[in-house]
């Protein structure tokens, strides 16, 4: 069945399609863990919705947001053979998305400043909803 | 099949080859999918922004806590993560299709491409039925002229912000009018008819008398933003699924009709699949910002 695929002129160098779909069913457990772990971790913000920290919260949603870059990563570099292209190739498809690290820190920081702006009058008053977190902290 | 491993130190910009080995199809597909990725991006970071903005977004876990045929169960985090099964399996099933066409295998090809199909309409009918859960649910919250109504969630509005408190919960029932305090009486006994005729024979105290004593639970209005961000975002990735299903139903076609035999490969399978795998790369980060955290 497997006859040999004839390629367009651009392609200099054929790529090896010999390999089989082990690597396939690989990627496939390994993004269902990844989302079942997700699941796990969403699951444990709402059952102890109320009870946790800031920081064990936002921590726990960094993990979240991590785990959903690695499951990123293999759906590019697996599903859509991105690790197989040439590096000219992968260089000029990655490059330009390191702006949103900028576009994400940016506008994150300026969503968090209206918030501050809203809650003290544009600075004119102390922020309420400080106020509101350090009154529970002393009551502990 | 014979392969030529790259030498390194391959000059690619001499000239004579494409210095991408790839051709030009598949180059501009990834190109459009880069500038697709900052589109779906900068609607995420917007929503991020105004969620940002505020100090109380709606809590996923309320919003999306419904199961087809579960009735009023509590069962957050469970439909969203079917779909997101059935997007992850489908992407499977599209990189098996690709690699049924590596090895000319028309019959391979189009197995797999059914499948992904079936599996890119069934994600679409869980949006469709997800969406019109959210339309047409009937919640009790108050509204911005002091009053409370019955609402479900649309881009103009939604239930989704904190609980009322007992208080306000009586001022805001006084303030309401004869019309509404019957629409929320019968969401209690979930609008029968004859029910709801005799529910308007009852005067506004008893209407309030019987409402407070049956312990209904009401919340404030949510963030306007949070039905616009979620219909708009959600609505633009359904639109690329759809659009998907539409172009993997054509290369199914294709297939069949023997087009990739006659041209000795079947790159167009792989250009339709880094598309489908698009789709399901923009709904791993639909599903964090939207229904994770």
């Amino acid at each position: 069945m497997s006859l040999a695929q004839t390629n367009p002129p651009e392609v200099t160098f054929q790529p090896d399609h010999s390999g089989g779909t082990g690597k396939i069913w690989k990627i496939f457990w390994v993004l269902s863990v990844l989302t079942i772990i997700e699941l796990a971790l969403g699951y444990f913000l709402y059952a102890k919705h109320g009870e946790l920290g800031y920081a064990t919260v936002l921590s726990t949603k960094c993990v979240i947001a991590i785990l959903t870059l690695a499951k990123a990563y293999y759906i590019v570099s697996v599903f859509m053979h991105l690790g197989d292209e040439v590096r000219n190739l992968i260089m000029t498809i990655v490059v330009p998305l390191v702006l949103f690290v900028w576009f994400i820190i940016a506008f994150l920081a300026d969503g968090n400043s209206w918030k501050n702006l809203r809650n003290t009058n544009a600075g004119s008053k102390p922020n309420q909803m400080e106020q509101v977190q350090e009154h529970h902290s002393t009551e502990k | 099949m014979s392969t030529t491993a790259i030498p390194s130190g391959t000059k690619w910009w001499s000239g004579g080859k494409s210095p991408f080995n790839v051709n030009y199809g598949k180059v501009m597909m990834w190109y459009f999918l880069m500038s697709d990725a900052f589109t779906f991006g900068a609607f995420l970071i917007s929503y991020g922004t105004i969620r940002f903005s505020v100090n109380n977004w709606a809590d996923p876990n309320h919003v999306f806590n419904s199961f087809p045929f579960a009735g009023h169960a509590n069962l957050p985090l469970a439909f969203v993560s079917l779909m997101t099964f059935i997007l992850i399996f489908s992407s499977v099933t599209m990189v098996l299709a690709v690699h049924e066409g590596h090895h000319m295998n028309r019959k391979g090809v189009e197995k797999y491409m059914i499948m992904t199909i079936i599996g890119g309409a069934a994600f679409l009918g869980c949006q469709a039925w997800e969406w019109t859960h959210l339309l047409t649910g009937e919640h009790v919250a108050l509204l911005t002229d002091g009053t409370l109504g019955v609402i479900p969630t649309t881009v103009k509005m939604n239930p989704w912000g904190a609980d009322l408190s007992s208080v306000e919960m009586m001022n805001a029932l006084q303030k309401s009018t004869h019309e509404q305090l019957v629409a929320i009486a019968s969401t209690m006994h979930h609008g029968a008819a004859e029910v709801h005729h005799n529910l308007k024979a009852l005067t506004n105290q008893e209407l309030i008398s019987q409402i407070s004593a049956s312990g209904l639970h009401a919340t404030h209005s949510g963030p306007i933003a949070f039905g616009g961000y979620f219909f708009g975002i959600t609505g633009f990735h359904g639109f690329h699924v759809f659009s998907g299903v539409i172009i993997n139903i054509v290369m199914y076609l294709k297939t069949k009709l023997g087009h990739f035999d006659k041209r000795g490969h079947y790159e167009m399978i792989e250009k339709a699949g880094l598309y489908w795998h698009f789709v399901d790369l923009v709904w791993v980060f639909v599903f964090l910002c939207f229904y994770l955290v």
